[in-house]
Order: structure tokens, then C-alpha cells, then sequence
């Protein structure tokens, strides 16, 4: 009754072509878009922005570039940590060694390096397929972690091997307060989505699924799988160094190798299996899923304990979370194996419907 | 040379220990086709299991005698294992019959933070001593030879010898029963097996049992290395490139590949690490896994990947 | 089918509704409110735990002798599992509560890297006791960190003396090898400054083995070690590394009498699993060893355990890290006391206050032994350019059962420390574009 689609006819090949063609969707879209960027930095309290929005929102930038190398291309890579890396620390010796560098020209080439890094690293992919590429991209990985700690030049030489920034400004205004550096990753977050979006639906990203779901197949209709495979594993390794700068910058301000460790390259690829394989709103979903839950069960925990009156040590609550959070990622495959974004387009399909059953 | 055959006999043994590991992964994958990112987790909480009860069991029999309370500990660990294999399939793999591996990878990821969670919660945080009597001191060889003799670690022997023989007895399993013809041809299609009569349920049950036993055993011996402790789930790390290397598919590939990797890691450490500043184990072990991946995609041992168009 | 989906939307709301629950009492007005950064799971959990227990305790028994000047400590724990990135979390959803966070301790060097930058902006002082960059002990560089009792060059050089003194003198350490095993981060790379400029002077051989996190294989370094034949070891790790580095020296045949560990590597859970293995490898102090005679450890018995309030086990109290959970919230307090005398006795203090306090540390003897410290701890007073406070270590050796201490008092060389800090904070100060505080601001 809503959201149907009577009377919106399209006339030119442009209209219908667009990301959103039902014009419920873009007004919804649109709005949220609009309270993102307006209300959230007015309604939402410091500490809300600080350590929730902000991670959620270079996390879910780090999983969309995952997803398309995973969900839309069938590569699975575990290397994401690396790229991070690469993008993180690319970006601090460009700032740091080239004075007067701008901000965002500094973000980018992270990005590009990280691209060059996953470019290399992707080679194996033209080989290796399935759970045997997975492990060995963990090579990517590991010898990131190794690289940043053994190679000073890295670090610039200082003094305690590791990695620092601060004052950072765009176009003269200083990025100080947390609304400020919330909506610049939210910026970068919603160019770079648009962007991918496109690529998804153009003919590369026709391409990247062909050689997903057939590779033996797409290569007897002409698709170049090196071109494919390389391009998925250019487009998101960049994206995924991009994250990777803002990560470094704006969520830690400090770091060592080890905030890039294998650890995260494991939860990118959870975020994106639990958020749905070849789905752009499934990385937001994963990433919602796995940054914001275990903050959310840390403050839900002791609430519900108390009301029992009960008191947890931390250590408890730390094992309570654990067991919460397995429970539910199996909980949720078992409900929907696809993934939080099939739920997603479950529940539109209804919408169309509703309130008639068909 | 005496350094040369030491630095090798260390790596051909603690390739051995990292088979133990890759063993799990391995009997898993080949009876249902599900890459066990638990497998980490299992080991660390069957050898939790088994430290706090061998703990445990003289403080609340009063059994003084440590062989008796030692296998006790072991066989008790051995029955949760079993309860917990019981366990996933009932909650957790019927549920997810014929889905996509990266589906099943996932539900094993669900299940790796649940089983950190609750054996920290059971069993405590802190570090717990495994003693099965494995000698700590080393033995020199070939002292007449080499001046200073070659060293050998007695508990890495004995380690490997164990390893051994759990991978022939594995092997003989999977070759010469019938359990064992089931437990492949699950792993080639759920569907099919079920449709000639194959019960999934009761080889899914069994074969997590064995990847239990075997993950028991695994933690019994790197626990008595390096004591019980959170660090212990990552020696699965350490297992994946012997995974990948021998096949996802073949146990004497995890054998074959293990002491490949464990040589490769102690040769490139010893005798390349100085020159690039030291600390390239990891990377090299992975590097070298998919050096021999380029050559053989589908590992040494593994099964050729065919692709139906 | 409808169920499964009506248990799932219901599901997503109690998840989302979850995000707005609120923990955590109200603000009291006469508490001054210090977070817990502890971790007591994950890969360091059984170095956390004695430390956390400690820290907590002390507070506890600070509130059971009427607080500070009657003002009494609101603490909050907060698990981090040794993670930067958790620990980050936990400070940015401590930092504002019940009033403001007084002080912070992040106990990991990883944390206190990502800590530092925020806490100057918000105003609150970092104390990192023997742990963190030993540059931040240059207060006019370093505003707001405190690595109070001694920091990571403090300690390696009190090993080399140390080490020099079972030689007979540092003289005769020219033409010897050392060999350091370390944890390949920035933790494990602290010492390697002052050791490469200690070879310089001393003329011995460094070897540098480093060992990449965790640490649970390390089968190849001391094969490494084995052919080196170095006269000593230096271990610089901390969890797990330390127990398995004890063993592979024992699977290898290196003495381990020849074993010296820093204070990060010379506890109770580095070598009880060991036992009879680790017999007489020797460690470097943050001044303290296991004592359970301290007169703080029977107070602590006393006022706190025994009322039930205790919240580890009682073995625990007086174990070496335990001690150093305690001496780093006595040290808070000490700060926090300090800070009162001059702002106003019985009032809640702020974070500029308390960094003042520890800026202007005095504790004599007499004051530690009043608090119980006889025995544990040596004087320590801070200064603006002098945030460490201390340059003294000793040396404490398992003999299979105990930690018992095998030497007097060590007194690292202020000589090689002081400008090597100078150095390094001005290299920090230039990299951040900070101006060091001239004697005049820091009188305020």
C-alpha cells in the first residue's frame, strides 16, 4: 500500500537506470542520508559519536570494500588488516614527510598505495581459488604485520616504532571536535558507497559476478579473468586503505602493527558474511553487527543483571559477551543464511505487498 | 652441519606438532565439506578440559596417583569433547544442511567465540599446567660425530611419535571402513549421501568426535609445551598454511605438508632471518604454502578442483 | 515459520533499545572517580589478572581507612583483553562519568601510545608505572604522562649492571656476548636504545632475537641462541613468550641462571608452570618482589579479605605483580593526596589537580613506611622535568618455588638515562610541534 510502484513510470532509459528507482526509496534514502549528516551530530552525545558512530562508519567503509572483493567477486581474502595497514601508514608518511600536504589528497594516496600492495598480493587469485586463496592472502597479512615492525622507515625513524598524528584540518578548518571528524569519515563513507554502487552495476561489477558465480564460464564468454580479478582486488584494496587512513587518524589518533592485526582482517570478512555476500547494504549491517553489538551487550549485560540483582565482574561479562555474540551470528545464519541484507530484502518484498498476503 | 641437522630436526618436529593441529581442519573438511574455524578453539578448551581436571579429580577423590588421575582427566576431557561435537551438530549444523561453505565457515566462527567465551567461564582465564610426564631436558646425538653432538628435544619426539601414530590410525579409519567410505562420500555432496541412505546426522556426530578426540590430543601436547592458555587457540594460525599446503582434503597431505612448513619456518628463521633483521617465521611459512600453491593449486595431496560449466 | 520471524524482530528491537540503556551509578558528590583499565581475559589474563586484583584492592582498602582526607575512591573496571582498540573504547566510556575520570593507568603500551594524544586533551593524567616510552619521563615534553618508579631504560640498565656485577665489574663485560630475546612490538623494541648505547660503551656484542607475538613457538630463536653461545640472555616479553622462552632454554640446554628478564618477564605466572625449570633465572624489579611480610599485605589481609571484600584469591596478595597493582594505585592516591594539600583537603580533585599532585610527588621513606611499603619500595619524588621519579631496581631471582632478591639495591645511570630521555622527548616535541614547558609554567 505504501510502497507500491503504480504510477511511476519512467520515460527515459536515465530514469530507470537510476540506483533508487521507486520514488519511496529515495525519499527514505534520502532522509536518512539527511539525518545522518544534520540530526545525529546534534542528538548524539559525545561518547556516542566518539566510540560508535565513528568506528562504525570507517568500519562499514572497510567492509563495503571486502564485500566487493568477496561478495562480488568470490575471492575471499583475509588480508583486509594488511590493506588497512598499508593505507594507514602510506597516508601518515605522505603527511608526515611532504610538509603542507593536504588531508585529503594525503587519505587517497594511502588508498592508492594500499591498491598497489592488493594489486600484488591478488596476484596468487589468478591460480588459487576458493579456501586455499583465503590462506594465502593470510601471507599479505602476516608479512604486513612483520614490514611495519622491522622496516623503521615506516615510522619515520622516531622513536617508539610507532605511528602518530594529530592536528589534522581540511580546507583550513580544524578537525577537532568529534561531530566534525564524524562527518568527515561520513563523507568520504557515502562518495566512496555511491561510487562503489555504480561499479557494482555497471559492467565490471557484471564482470566480478560472472567470475563469482563461473569462472570457467565467464572466461569462454570473453571476460579477462585477470582484468576482473585484479580490478576487484584494485577497487578493493583502495577502499579498504582509505578505511584503513581514517581508521588510524580519526578513530585511534595512535598506533602500533598490532591495531592491524589479523584479528581485524577476520572480523571484515565475518562482517561481510553475516551482512550478506554481494550486497552494499550488507556491509553496513555486518559492520553495524560487529562494532556496535559487543559495545551494546557491554552495557545490556550489567543492565539486565542488575535487574536481578545480580553483580558481574568484568571478566564474566567479557565471557557472557563472547558467548552472546556466537550464539547470535549462529542464531542469525541459521535464520537466514544469506545474510542480514537477504532479511533486509525480505522484509521490502512484504512492504511491496503489504497488507495484501500476494 | 651439526648446527644444520639441528636446526632441521627441530623443524621436522615441530612440523609434526603443527600436523596435530592441521589433522583437526583436515578430518573435518574431508567428511563434511565445513572449513572448522573452531578447530583453535577446541584445541584450547579440550586441553583446558583436561588441565582443570586432572586438577580437579585428586581434590575431590582424593586419588593420589597422577597416571590414574591423569587419564581420567584425559578420558573426561575425551567425553566433553564428545558432548560438544554432539552438541554443534544438534544446534548448529542440522540447521544448516547443504548451505554455502562461506555459510558453514561462518556458523564454525559463531561457534569459535561461544567455545572461547564458555571455556573461559568454566574453566578460568588464567595459565594451567598439563604434566604427562613428557621429559623437558634435551638429548645430544651424534656426540662422537659432531663435536657438542646434535641436539633433539626429547618432548618434540615423543610428540611426533604420537602424531604418527594418530595419522596412520586416521588414515586406516577413512581407507578401510565403512564408517570411513561414508564419511567421504558426505564430504563430496550432503544431498547425494543422504538420498542413498547415508544417516548425515550420526556422521556429522562422529566425525566431530574424532576432530575432537584428535583436537584433545593436539592440546594435551602443545599444552604440555607451552602450558594452558589463551595463546594456545592461536597455534591454529600457525596449523593453516600445513593445511593448505598438504591439501584441504588428504591426511597424510597433513603429515607431508606439515613437516614441510616446519622446515621451512625454522631453515628461513635460522638462516635468513639475520640478514632481513629476524622475526619471518609466520610470513614464510605462509609465503611458502603458496609458493607450492601456484604449482599445485589444490595443495599436494589435495583433491584436484574440478569445475563443472 | 512466523514465529522465527516474530522472535527476530523483537530480536533487532531489544538489540537496538539496548544501545540507550545507561549503566553505571550517579555521579556522588564527595568520590573522586578513577576507571580500571584491566584485563582479565584473553592472551595476557593471567598477568592482568593479579594486576587488576591489586589495583582494586588497594582502593578498596584506601575506602576501609576513610579515603583520601575522607574522600572516598569510585572505581570502575573496564576489560580491555590487552586490545588498543578496547582500550580506547573503554577510556572514551569512562572518561566522562561519575564527574570525570581523575587519572588513567592503561597497563599496555600499545594503549597508552593511542591514550596519550586523547588524555591531554581532556585533561587527565596517564600514570604508566614502568611501562609506556621511557622518554615520557621528561615532564616538560610530556605534560600529562607519569611513568612513575621506572621506566623501560631504568630497567636495562640496571640488567646490564646487574649483569656486569656477576662479571665483577662492568669492565669486564668488553668482548662478551648478549643476546636479547624480545617481543617483536614497540614494547619489546624499548629496551634496544639503551642497550645498543651500553655495547657501545661497554664493549660487548648485542644479538638481537626478536620474537613475533605471541611468542608460542620460539623453537627457532633459541636454536639461534644455541649456536651464538651467548654469555647471557636478555628476556624482554611478556604472557605467554616468557614461560615458552623459560621452556625452549630448557629444551635447549641454555642455563637459565644466565637468564635475565625485565620486570615484565619476572613474575609468578612467567614461571610457576615451569618451576623446577626456571630455577635460577633472575629478573630486574620495579623495586618490588613477592613479600608477603609487607605491612600493606597484612593491612590489605586485615581490613579488606577478611571483611569479604577481597576480589582475587588471598594466596595472591604479596605476589610480585599483585604488589604492583597496588603500588600503582598507591601511587595514584599519594598524587590525589598531594594534589589536596594544595587545592583544598576533602574536596573532590580534578584531573589538573592530580597532575599537579604527581608532578610533586615527595614520598620519603618514612611516608611509604607509614603506608606499609616499608621493604617493597624506595623513596620516589617527582619534579616538572623529572616525571619518573626513581632510578633504582634490584634483582630477584626464582630459585624453583620463590622469588627471592640477589641483590641490593641497583642504581641506574642517571648519566646515559637523562640525556637519552632529553633526546628523544625533544624528537617527540619537534614531531608534534610542542613547545617543552619552560621552569616558569611549571610552577601553576
Amino acid at each position: 500500500m505504501l510502497y507500491r510502484e503504480n504510477g511511476q513510470f519512467k520515460t527515459t532509459y536515465r530514469a530507470d537506470q537510476q540506483i533508487f528507482p521507486i520514488l519511496q526509496d529515495r525519499v527514505v534514502v534520502l532522509l536518512f542520508v539527511a539525518f545522518a549528516i544534520v540530526a545525529v551530530p546534534m542528538l548524539a552525545s559525545d561518547y556516542l559519536l566518539r566510540a560508535i558512530l565513528i568506528p562504525f562508519v570507517i568500519i562499514s567503509l572497510a567492509a563495503l570494500g571486502v564485500n566487493i572483493l568477496v561478495g562480488y567477486c568470490g575471492q575471499i581474502s583475509l588480508g583486509s588488516g594488511a590493506f588497512m595497514a598499508v593505507g594507514a601508514y602510506g597516508a601518515y608518511n605522505v603527511i608526515a614527510r611532504i610538509p603542507g600536504m593536504p588531508l585529503i589528497p594525503a587519505l587517497l594516496l594511502g588508498g592508492f598505495f594500499a591498491m598497489l600492495f592488493g594489486m600484488f598480493f591478488g596476484l596468487p587469485s589468478l591460480r588459487v581459488k576458493g579456501l586455499y586463496l583465503a590462506v594465502a592472502t593470510l601471507a599479505a597479512q602476516f608479512f604486513a604485520d612483520w614490514m611495519f615492525l622491522r622496516i623503521k622507515w615506516f615510522t619515520l625513524d622516531n622513536s617508539s616504532d610507532s605511528a602518530a598524528v594529530s592536528n589534522l584540518q581540511v580546507f583550513g578548518y580544524a578537525l577537532e571536535s568529534d561531530a566534525s571528524k564524524y562527518l568527515f569519515c561520513l563523507a568520504f563513507l557515502i562518495v566512496i558507497a555511491l561510487a562503489a554502487k555504480n561499479l557494482v552495476r555497471g559492467a565490471i561489477g557484471r564482470e566480478w559476478m560472472a567470475i563469482r558465480d563461473m569462472d570457467v564460464a565467464a572466461a569462454v564468454i570473453g571476460i579477462r579473468p585477470m582484468y576482473a580479478k585484479l580490478s576487484a582486488f584494485a577497487v578493493s584494496s583502495f577502499i579498504i586503505g582509505v578505511a584503513g587512513a581514517l581508521w588510524g587518524f580519526f578513530y585511534l589518533g595512535a598506533w602500533e602493527p598490532a591495531a592491524f592485526s589479523v584479528d581485524q582482517s577476520f572480523r571484515l570478512l565475518f562482517m561481510v558474511i553475516i551482512g550478506g555476500l554481494g550486497s552494499i547494504m550488507g556491509s553496513f549491517f555486518g559492520a553495524a553487527f560487529i562494532v556496535v553489538l559487543p559495545i551494546a551487550l557491554s552495557q545490556a549485560l550489567p543492565a539486565i543483571a542488575g535487574l536481578f540483582g545480580v553483580q558481574i565482574s568484568t571478566s564474566a561479562l567479557s565471557h557472557a559477551e563472547l558467548m552472546v555474540f556466537g550464539a547470535l551470528i549462529v542464531w542469525f545464519l541459521i535464520v537466514e543464511p544469506h545474510g542480514l541484507a537477504r532479511l533486509w530484502s525480505i522484509g521490502k518484498e512484504k512492504l511491496r505487498r503489504w497488507p495484501f498476503p500476494h | 652441519m651439526a648446527f644444520f641437522l639441528e636446526t632441521l630436526l627441530g623443524g621436522l618436529m615441530a612440523g609434526m606438532l603443527y600436523s596435530l593441529v592441521a589433522l583437526g581442519f583436515v578430518l573435518i573438511f574431508k567428511a563434511s565439506g565445513v572449513f572448522n574455524f573452531a578447530q583453535g578453539a577446541m584445541v584450547l578448551f579440550a586441553a583446558l578440559a583436561m588441565a582443570r581436571f586432572s586438577e580437579w579429580i585428586p581434590q575431590w577423590t582424593g586419588i593420589e596417583n597422577k597416571v590414574l588421575g591423569d587419564v581420567a582427566a584425559f578420558v573426561i576431557a575425551a567425553l566433553i569433547m564428545f558432548a560438544v561435537a554432539w552438541l554443534i551438530e544438534r544446534l548448529v549444523l542440522r540447521h544448516l544442511v547443504n548451505q554455502e561453505g562461506a555459510t558453514l565457515l561462518m556458523a564454525t566462527i559463531g561457534i569459535t567465540y561461544f567455545m572461547e567465551g564458555l571455556g573461559q567461564s568454566l574453566f578460568g582465564s588464567s595459565i594451567y599446567k598439563i604434566d604427562i610426564g613428557m621429559p623437558k631436558d634435551p638429548i645430544f646425538v651424534l656426540e662422537s660425530t659432531f663435536q657438542g653432538g646434535v641436539l633433539i628435544n626429547k618432548e618434540d619426539l615423543y610428540a611426533a611419535l604420537i602424531a604418527a601414530t594418530l595419522v596412520a590410525l586416521l588414515s586406516l579409519f577413512f581407507q578401510k571402513t565403512a564408517t570411513g567410505r561414508a564419511l567421504r562420500a558426505v564430504a563430496d555432496d550432503h544431498q547425494a549421501a543422504q538420498s542413498i541412505g547415508i544417516a548425515l546426522s550420526r556422521i556429522w556426530v562422529i566425525v566431530w568426535c574424532v576432530a575432537g578426540v584428535v583436537a584433545l590430543v593436539a592440546g594435551m601436547i602443545w599444552g604440555s609445551k607451552l602450558g594452558v592458555q589463551f595463546s594456545l587457540s592461536t597455534v591454529a594460525l600457525r596449523a593453516l598454511p600445513v593445511v593448505i599446503l598438504g591439501g584441504l582434503t588428504s591426511v597424510p597431505g597433513a603429515i607431508i605438508g606439515g613437516l614441510i612448513i616446519g622446515v621451512g619456518e625454522k631453515l628461513s628463521e635460522v638462516y635468513l632471518g639475520p640478514y632481513v633483521g629476524g622475526g619471518i617465521e609466520i610470513w614464510f611459512a605462509y609465503v611458502l604454502a603458496l609458493g607450492f600453491l601456484l604449482i599445485r593449486p589444490q595443495g599436494l595431496f589435495g583433491e584436484k578442483i574440478i569445475d563443472r560449466v | 515459520m512466523k514465529t522465527r520471524q516474530l522472535s527476530l524482530v523483537l530480536a533487532m528491537l531489544a538489540a537496538s533499545a539496548s544501545l540507550l540503556v545507561h549503566t553505571g551509578a550517579a555521579a556522588q558528590a564527595k568520590e573522586q572517580f578513577i576507571p580500571v583499565l584491566s584485563y582479565r581475559t584473553g592472551p595476557y589474563a593471567p598477568n592482568g589478572i593479579p594486576i587488576a586484583n591489586g589495583i582494586v584492592d588497594y582502593y578498596k582498602l584506601v575506602n576501609a581507612r576513610g579515603g583520601i582526607n575522607g574522600v572516598k575512591i569510585a572505581f570502575e573496571e573496564c576489560e580491555t583483553g590487552y586490545d588498543t582498540a578496547r582500550s580506547v573504547e573503554c577510556y572514551e566510556r569512562l572518561k566522562g562519568k561519575n564527574g570525570g575520570a581523575s587519572v588513567v593507568q592503561p597497563w599496555s603500551t600499545g594503549a597508552t601510545f593511542a591514550i596519550t594524544e586523547k588524555a591531554a586533551v581532556d585533561k587527565i593524567p596517564i600514570v604508566t608505572l614502568g611501562y609506556g616510552r621511557s622518554e615520557s619521563a621528561d615532564g616538560t615534553v610530556f605534560k600529562w604522562n607519569f611513568p612513575l618508579a621506572g621506566n623501560y631504560w631504568v630497567a636495562a640498565d640496571a640488567l646490564v649492571q646487574a649483569i656486569g656485577q656477576k662479571e665483577g665489574g662492568l669492565a669486564k663485560l668488553k668482548g662478551k656476548k648478549i643476546a636479547l630475546v624480545y617481543h617483536d612490538s614497540p614494547f619489546g623494541k624499548e629496551s634496544i636504545p639503551l642497550l645498543d648505547e651500553r655495547s657501545a660503551q661497554q664493549g660487548f656484542e648485542l644479538l638481537k632475537l626478536p620474537v613475533t607475538a605471541p611468542g608460542v613457538e620460539q623453537k627457532a630463536t633459541w636454536l639461534q641462541v644455541r649456536q651464538a653461545r651467548p654469555d647471557y640472555v636478555i628476556l624482554w616479553g611478556f604472557g605467554v613468550m616468557n614461560s615458552t622462552a623459560l621452556k625452549e632454554a630448557q629444551a635447549t640446554g641454555y642455563p637459565r641462571e644466565k637468564m635475565y628478564g625485565v620486570w615484565w618477564s619476572g613474575a609468578e605466572p612467567d614461571v610457576k608452570d615451569v618451576g623446577e625449570g626456571a630455577k635460577g633465572y633472575n629478573s630486574v624489579t620495579l623495586q618490588n618482589s613477592t613479600d608477603y611480610n609487607a605491612k600493606v599485605v597484612k593491612d590489605m589481609l586485615a581490613m579488606v579479605y577478611d571483611k569479604g571484600q577481597g576480589t582475587g584469591n588471598r594466596e595472591e596478595v604479596g605476589q610480585v605483580l599483585y604488589l604492583r597493582g597496588a603500588m600503582g594505585s598507591m601511587l595514584t592516591v599519594e598524587g590525589i593526596r598531594a594534589a589536596q594539600e594544595r587545592f583544598g583537603k576533602g574536596k573532590v580533585m580534578t584531573g589538573e589537580q592530580i597532575r599537579w599532585g604527581l608532578e610533586n610527588l615527595n614520598l620519603t621513606q618514612a611516608k611509604l613506611d607509614a603506608l606499609g611499603f616499608a621493604g617493597v619500595l624506595r623513596p620516589i619524588s617527582t619534579s616538572c622535568a623529572d616525571h619518573m621519579g626513581a632510578y633504582w631496581a634490584r634483582i630477584h631471582t626464582w630459585d624453583g618455588k620463590a622469588w627471592k632478591f640477589t641483590t641490593d639495591w641497583l642504581q641506574a645511570d642517571e648519566q646515559i638515562i637523562k640525556p637519552m630521555v632529553k633526546a628523544a622527548a625533544a624528537k617527540y616535541a619537534t614531531e608534534k610541534k610542542l613547545t617543552p614547558r619552560t621552569p616558569a609554567e611549571c610552577q601553576s
